[in-house]
């Protein structure tokens, strides 16, 4: 659909939740998702009157953090502002946030070989939740208030119009929840809504340098649906302006159910939030040799991490991915590694299996599978058991009588025996069917427990049935 | 005497002035016998502790004391008793003040006379067909009728040192930051103080250094230290004082008050000081700036009155925008709704360059002003308010004529400095007071002035 006619025009809106234990302008825990409703919660997040907010200070850190990792200005002065709009979900009225002196602007993030500017990065705080008792909200009888979130430190990481399709939108979020990983600014896991990808979409006839009528995508829960909302709305964007028609400025939710976006709310007029400095909280000024600080403390990015991880061990660039969309992951690599395990092994071992082993366990395990003592098969027993029971997998091989049979003659009277019992299989194969070899090797790694060496036990075989 | 029996006392006096003077909401005689009680054991035990130990005071109803009921005396708060103390209310409790009760003030300390609250209105307890000043009129009448030793109350333009001049009794506005703004509740952020009414400026400078301090809980409090006492008495003795020519040609002064605080003037340069004319030019914008700021900060600070989580609702609403529109309209009073509609107005895309940024560029002027006339004084003495206390009824159909009250006052607030009001005599019978305003931080020095006026009077 998309052919050379026209080009889409992508930026993205990202809201993250940050890794504090309370929230930002009151003690209150800000893990609100094991809280019974309206637990967490005291006078000031819930809005009573006369009380006060006060920053919380790491909120501050992982933002300026934050501006940093993605190479933005930290501007010496900035200050927080309200935003005024009624709903049941603020308590004040208005919602602490941060408006012409954002903490971070003008910075840009390198997703693969494309780099997306950052107009700014602010914080503020995130609001309650509603709960509708009925099925719809139209049709509700009731609507409850929840406050426990109200409150939490929420950041907003704005992108210029700087993608252009689907692949890159995805691309874009998937790298920041690697980038906020690694720098510990937030758990970042979408479906808990602690990282929430918004994306104003537009399209413009190839080659023109003016920006289409957008909308902007909410209700996107996971990068997949990210990725097919912006997909749809591009397509659809096309379509009705090769009707003939405009498209019409709005938000648009995506419905997982009916995989489409859907109008929800149209910009008939411009929110008017009447935003003016927050008079409860005196301007910051931001020290630049914190600043600096923050900027030495930072580890290495994922943006770096991956090509360091393919060159230093030559892995593949899918494996590098795989291994730095979490730090502890690419941690655990490179530990295992240093233990001793062939790094190509130990990606495959890490991607493949997720273990929650130690490095130094995943090495001895891996070195058994690679010297042969244990089939890969085995190995993955071990390393369930080794990680239920907290033993060393050299210890659980050794008591389960685990090592697998190699001795070539042993196996060959194994491999004897069901040549024997399987005359129809054996035909079958010299008939034409090679996939009769398959099953006569299921039924040899059947005979030994799933102890034999199966490269030693395939070659046995294959000599016999080709003779 | 014992503390119970002060309390009785006090008791005795709000029954018997309560008929005329209605400065009281509500009048919490048992928290008042238990705080009484308490304080007397306290005493018992030789305990040398605070000045305000078994003292009656009485509260304006905007701030917050834990479990009784504070309404900014207005109906959208009725019944709402805060699970919290206030900052400066946890500090009296500590100190062993006994709390006679909550004082009736203008909605949200919205006004000069406290004609606005919602319940009724106070009488001046020098004419009771007069106001007693606002917003914190109550607290002012209360200390003037002798129903309370000493009484809190808020300033935000002038509603504790006006009232007091009103009700012939000290009045402080301290340093903005010097007392903790938590469980006060807002009208607007940036200005509002908490400060005493007493009977002496002694007895002010101990309720001060009682209430201030720096606290974590508000961000905007300062970590200066307070000492309010030990400079009380050093006299104005070649101290300079500054006379703000603008001061006294403000529009609607009457000649009375003028001549009666001109004297007063004169009584501190006999004593000592010597008087300094400055000049503070932006003067004439600082009510328009006031009206545009402090409107703006309510407009937001109210917002939270909205019928869903406390307070009254509404039930009649069938939707959500309806449970907004009604709870506000119907529980929110006349001057409350217009300075919520006024700084709404000031903030709105397309206004708020022309009005709030302006007014924000005029309040800086107006505080360099300050600092400018302070490099030529050690303190500003000028009337309170341009009147004496007005009629009730008077001024209630014309807001403009009632903002005036705080055209000399306000300033104090916008630059955030301390300002106390001391009687100085009367004008047709009626108390006139005399306004000692200082630098920032410099509330021991407002003090000091004032006190020496107090002496300079006795003498």
């Amino acid at each position: 659909m998309l052919d050379e006619k026209w080009e889409a025009v992508i930026g993205m809106e990202v809201h993250v939740q940050l890794a504090t234990r309370s929230k930002m302008f009151c003690d209150c825990s800000s893990d609100y998702l094991s809280a019974e409703p309206n637990s967490s919660v005291c006078e000031v997040c819930l809005g009573m009157p006369g009380v006060l907010p006060v920053i919380n200070q790491l909120g501050v850190e992982l933002v300026v953090k934050t501006g940093l990792a993605l190479n933005c200005e930290i501007p010496v002065h900035t200050k927080f502002d309200r935003k005024n709009y009624f709903y049941p979900d603020l308590p004040k009225g208005y919602q602490i946030s941060q408006y012409d002196l954002p903490m971070c602007r003008n910075g840009h993030f390198d997703v693969d070989d494309k780099t997306v500017r950052i107009t700014r990065v602010h914080l503020e705080e995130d609001t309650g939740k509603l709960l509708h008792a009925g099925d719809a909200l139209h049709k509700a009888e009731e609507s409850l208030v929840d406050l426990n979130r109200a409150g939490v430190p929420l950041m907003e990481i704005v992108s210029e119009p700087d993608m252009r399709s689907a692949d890159d939108a995805r691309d874009y979020v998937v790298a920041m929840r690697a980038l906020l990983r690694a720098i510990k600014a937030s758990d970042a896991d979408m479906e808990k809504g602690q990282l929430r990808a918004e994306a104003n979409v537009s399209v413009r006839p190839t080659g023109s340098d003016r920006l289409g009528v957008k909308t902007e995508l909410k209700n996107i829960n996971s990068f997949r649906a990210l990725h097919r909302a912006v997909d749809y709305e591009i397509r659809r964007q096309v379509e009705v302006l090769e009707a003939g028609g405009i498209v019409v400025q709005e938000t648009r939710g995506w419905s997982e159910a009916e995989q489409r976006t859907f109008p929800q709310r149209t910009k008939e007029y411009a929110d008017d939030y009447r935003y003016f400095a927050e008079p409860d909280l005196p301007p910051l000024e931001l020290d630049s040799a914190w600043v600096e600080s923050l900027r030495a403390s930072l580890p290495e990015l994922p943006a770096a991490r991956r090509p360091r991880l393919e060159l230093q061990y030559e892995i593949s660039s899918y494996d590098a991915d795989q291994l730095t969309e979490e730090p502890v992951t690419a941690d655990l690599f490179e530990a295992t590694v240093a233990a001793g395990a062939p790094a190509k092994q130990a990606a495959n071992w890490i991607i493949g299996s997720q273990p929650t082993l130690d490095a130094a366990s995943l090495a001895e395990l891996i070195g058994m599978v690679v010297n042969g003592t244990i089939n890969r098969e085995q190995g993955l027993r071990v390393m369930a058991e080794a990680q239920s029971s907290g033993k060393r997998p050299a210890e659980i091989v050794r008591e389960g009588g685990m090592a697998q049979v190699s001795d070539e003659s042993a196996l060959a009277e194994i491999v004897g025996r069901v040549l024997r019992e399987n005359p129809q299989a054996v035909a079958d194969f010299k008939s034409g069917k090679p996939q009769a070899a398959k099953a006569l090797l299921g039924k040899v790694r059947a005979a030994t427990g799933g102890t034999a060496n199966m490269s030693v036990a395939r070659n046995l075989l294959m000599e016999r049935l080709n003779h | 005497m014992s503390s119970t029996e002060l309390l009785n006392r006090h008791l005795a006096a709000i029954e018997r002035e309560e008929p005329r003077i209605k400065a009281f909401l509500r009048v919490t005689e048992d928290l008042a016998r238990g705080q009484a009680a308490e304080a007397d054991r306290r005493l018992a035990t030789g305990e040398n502790g605070s000045p305000l130990l078994g003292i009656p005071m009485a509260i304006k109803d905007v701030l917050c004391v834990e479990g009784v009921e504070t309404t900014a005396g207005s109906q959208i708060l009725r019944g709402f008793r805060p699970p919290y103390d206030a900052t400066a209310i946890a500090h009296l409790r500590q100190a062993g003040a006994v709390f006679l009760g909550m004082t009736n003030c203008d909605e949200f300390a919205m006004g000069s006379s406290t004609e606005n609250s919602s319940y009724f209105p106070t009488h001046n307890p020098h004419d009771v067909t007069r106001v007693p000043g606002g917003s914190s009129g109550g607290s002012a009448a209360a200390v003037a009728a002798g129903e309370a030793v000493c009484a809190l109350g808020t300033d935000t333009g002038g509603s504790i040192r006006q009232p007091a001049a009103l009700c012939g009794v000290v009045g402080m506005k301290p340093t903005y930051g010097r007392v903790s703004r938590y469980g006060l509740i807002a009208f607007a952020s940036s200005l509002d103080q908490i400060g005493p009414f007493t009977h002496s400026v002694r007895d002010a400078a101990m309720v001060l250094q009682a209430v201030s301090g720096f606290d974590r809980r508000d961000a905007t409090s300062g970590d200066r230290p307070a000492d309010m006492v030990s400079e009380l008495e050093l006299g104005v003795e070649g101290m300079r004082l500054g006379v703000p020519r603008e001061y006294f040609q403000v529009e609607g002064m009457e000649p009375g008050v003028k001549s009666t605080v001109e004297r007063a003037i004169l009584m501190l340069e006999r004593a000592g000081a010597e008087l300094v004319e400055v000049t503070l030019p932006h003067t004439d914008y600082g009510l328009a700036a006031y009206y545009i700021i402090a409107p703006a900060e309510c407009s937001s600070n109210l917002a939270r009155f909205d019928g869903v989580k406390y307070g009254v609702r509404d039930e009649s609403a069938r939707t959500l925008l309806d449970t907004y529109l009604r709870t506000r309209r119907h529980y929110f009073g006349t001057e409350v709704r217009r300075r919520i509609m006024l700084g709404t107005y000031a903030l709105s895309a397309g206004y708020y360059e022309a009005y709030y940024k302006k007014a924000q560029q005029v309040r800086t002027l107006i505080a360099q002003d300050f600092e400018n006339a302070f490099l030529h004084c050690d303190a500003i003495v000028s009337a309170t308010s341009p009147t004496v206390a007005f009629p009730l009824g008077a001024k209630v159909d014309n807001p403009l004529a009632m903002y005036l009250n705080d055209v000399l006052t306000l300033g104090g607030n916008l630059a955030g400095l301390p300002g106390i009001s001391v009687p100085c005599g009367t004008s047709e019978g009626l108390p006139v007071g005399l306004q000692v305003l200082a630098p920032q931080w410099g509330d021991a020095t407002a003090l000091r002035v004032a006190r020496a006026y107090e002496v300079a009077q006795d003498a």
